[in-house]
């Protein structure tokens, strides 16, 4: 059969997203009939922007999600005759379509990429909210108590933001790395830190009351070491939370990366907010450091860190698009943008289509939460 | 002034050995070890000949003898013999930095004057039409990394299948001889990445600038709009741009690298994805020491220029 033109790809292309669509659809059609009482992201829906910013990123986490509904191939499946083929190429005679064309293993660009979103949101997020967890916790104290806490843990935080971050990489994803125990030790220590945050949280609020304190501690507790067991040590007894080495090792070099920056975020805003006035009254009141940290500045400085995990994660998908890129990705067949623009540049010169969606896409993901961050900036001013 | 710099000179050695060493260990891992070992020999040595030439070569000494010893060496400037071009690493070392220096030199040359214009006619009227547009311009380049502008530029500008075919997708020429032919994709990728941030710090120090009391002074005076910009805000708003353009050469590193994989050019960064390919221990090890040197260096550097160019802040 002939080849479909692009007007016919595109098309074809926007149905197959379908689920994405109605998805989007509902979200906004909700969101916007009750923007009045959603609070900050209510307010989001009065800027274009911040509308256009949220709308791309709805639209990969929807594509994440529904996969496996768009992707007309799986991502890793290989059809003959199809090697480096032109976009929207038949295979065979009723076997669908090549939409943006094959790569040179002969898969599908176009399901590549759409299977390349779930790659992405797998990490990023988690990585994000875990160096988030490790600033908050480090940067609080070091903010708001200043002297020697301060002038350790930033000379440290300088330290690694002394590194530049591609050297990083290269000397902590390694195959040889994953032979040694250094990133078991990295995740130990690094995921240590989301446990001490709750801990910290519910203690320093219910601390003097054991019998409120109990479910809230025992809950971190049990919740916490069951899955820090899985993920740092891979010795989850039930076997539910466990993680590649690979995924481990790239996971915590990304967590190291970022921890600083937030920390050296979270440490400023700290030292600006503990001069106000409910810092003082809390102080008066006889509150706990604790207690003002995570319930009396943490709360009052959500915008500024709400705004920067928006940018953040934008950062970490370039990170992890950075790392498939130098071929030290999650796992040499796997979807990953980065990864596939990688493959897709050796041969760019004569076969452009398989480099080009992976790039494309990251772009578009990137650029909606920048854009939503900036949004959600613009609003937070406001108040 | 002294004591500020001797102060900041010392911090700057003591994180300096901090991280040299944090490399050396990195390096110099067991399995990196028994790596080099199989390759200096035969691939199939058995553990015990691994062991032996290790303790031969005095692999096995404690890291932080090694370390010094190291440190003792490179200070007297023997940095090693690199396995994988066959060389002492200082002569590779020198010519591949000054290729990347020329290229950083371009990249500079391109992306400060843009992004200071773009950030500049944002700011000045802050909320505007041209505001918005320019943000979006700037928000749209920080979020498109070398990697991925890189494949678009080549694809548009330099494919043989398609596009306009007018710029070469490859710089290797570019190391005897630097045209615009083949030097323009790679700068430009490496600029555009950068540009945006510088635009959006400069943008925003812009709009701070332009609502301070002397420059409602100097309307009301009824100097015109040119005037004000150019003469009274210019040197005020350019402050922090200035220290933000000093921080990004660690990410003007990653750059780089990439735009050096993707072109072929082979600078410093090339150098450093070879080093860590091919497990040339000495080789990367000196690499990242230079790395971390010129980040370092640039902090001071921004740190001092800062005090210089603003007369508000006194250091003791």
């Amino acid at each position: 059969m002939e080849p479909l033109g692009w007007g016919a790809i595109f098309a074809r292309m926007a149905l197959a997203f379908w689920p994405v669509w109605l998805s989007l659809a509902a979200v906004f059609a909700l969101s916007i009939g009750l923007r009045r009482r959603l609070g900050l992201y209510g307010r989001l829906f009065d800027s274009p922007m911040g509308m256009i910013g949220l709308a791309l990123v709805l639209f990969w986490v929807f594509a994440a999600v529904f996969a496996d509904v768009i992707a007309p191939f799986g991502p890793l499946e290989q059809y003959s005759g199809m090697k480096n083929i032109k976009p929207g190429a038949f295979l065979g005679d009723d076997g669908g379509v090549f939409l943006l064309g094959g790569d040179n293993l002969a898969r599908d660009v176009f399901s590549r990429m759409v299977h390349g979103a779930r790659t992405v949101l797998e990490i990023a997020p988690a990585a994000t909210l875990f160096a988030f967890m490790v600033g908050i916790t480090l940067g609080l104290p070091a903010g708001f108590f200043g002297g020697t806490v301060d002038t350790v843990l930033s000379f440290l935080a300088n330290l690694v933001l002394a590194f530049p971050v591609i050297l990083l990489f290269y000397l902590l994803v390694t195959p040889e790395m994953r032979e040694t125990a250094i990133p078991t030790a990295l995740a130990a220590t690094l995921f240590v830190f989301p446990i001490v945050f709750f801990l910290l949280l519910f203690w320093s609020r219910y601390g003097e009351d054991p019998a409120r304190a109990a479910p809230f501690i025992g809950t971190t507790l049990v919740l916490g070491l069951w899955v820090y067991s899985g993920l740092a040590f891979n010795a989850d007894p039930l076997g539910v939370f466990s993680m590649d080495p690979n995924l481990l090792n790239i996971f915590v070099s990304v967590v190291f990366v970022n921890a600083p920056t937030v920390f050296r975020i979270v440490r400023g805003l700290g030292m600006d907010i503990k001069t106000r006035d409910y810092v003082a009254a809390a102080q008066t009141r006889g509150e706990g450091a604790w207690y003002i940290m995570l319930w009396e500045i943490l709360p009052n400085v959500r915008g500024p860190l709400i705004v920067d995990f928006c940018l953040r994660l934008g950062y970490t998908t370039i990170l992890l698009g950075t790392l498939g890129f130098f071929g030290l990705g999650v796992s040499p067949e796997s979807p990953d943008w980065g990864m596939t623009i990688n493959e897709g540049r050796r041969l760019l010169s004569i076969y452009p289509h398989p480099a080009l969606p992976p790039a494309l896409a990251l772009i578009s993901m990137v650029l909606g939460l920048n854009l939503l961050a900036d949004g959600l900036r613009e609003q937070s001013m406001k108040d | 002034m002294i004591g500020f710099l001797v102060k900041r000179l010392g911090l700057m050695a003591l994180t300096a050995l901090v991280l040299t060493f944090v490399v050396f260990a990195l390096t110099n891992l067991e399995p990196n070890l028994e790596k080099l070992a199989k390759e200096q020999n035969f691939s199939r040595m058995s553990d015990e000949q691994v062991a032996s030439w290790l303790e031969k070569e005095g692999y096995n000494r404690p890291l932080v003898n090694r370390y010094a010893e190291w440190v003792i060496q490179a200070g007297s400037g023997d940095l090693g013999q690199s396995t994988r071009f066959r060389e002492p690493v200082a002569s590779i070392l020198g010519p591949r930095l000054w290729l990347t220096a020329k290229l950083m030199f371009w990249v500079m040359i391109v992306m400060v004057p843009c992004a200071l214009a773009l950030g500049v006619l944002a700011g000045m009227r802050e909320g505007s039409r041209t505001d918005r547009t320019l943000s979006t311009v700037a928000i749209a380049s920080t979020a498109t990394p070398e990697y991925v502008s890189g494949v678009i530029l080549v694809t548009i500008f330099a494919s043989s299948a398609v596009g306009l075919k007018w710029l070469k997708g490859s710089a290797t020429s570019a190391a005897e001889n630097i045209t615009f032919e083949n030097f323009a994709l790679p700068v430009a990728t490496m600029a555009l990445y950068g540009m945006g941030y510088i635009a959006r710090m400069t943008r925003a120090s812009m709009a701070e600038v332009m609502t301070a009391q002397y420059i409602r002074t100097a309307r009301l005076k009824g100097v015109s709009f040119p005037r004000i910009v150019v003469g009274h805000a210019l040197r005020n708003a350019l402050i922090a741009p200035f220290t933000v353009i000093m921080l990004q050469f660690p990410w003007l590193l990653t750059g780089v690298v990439i735009v050096e994989t993707l072109f072929n050019y082979k600078g410093f960064g090339w150098l450093l994805v070879e080093a860590a390919s091919n497990n040339d221990i000495e080789l990367l090890l000196s690499c990242s020491v230079v790395a971390v040197v010129v980040v370092l260096a640039t902090q001071l550097i921004s740190d001092i220029g800062y005090v210089f160019l603003n007369p508000r802040i006194r250091v003791r």
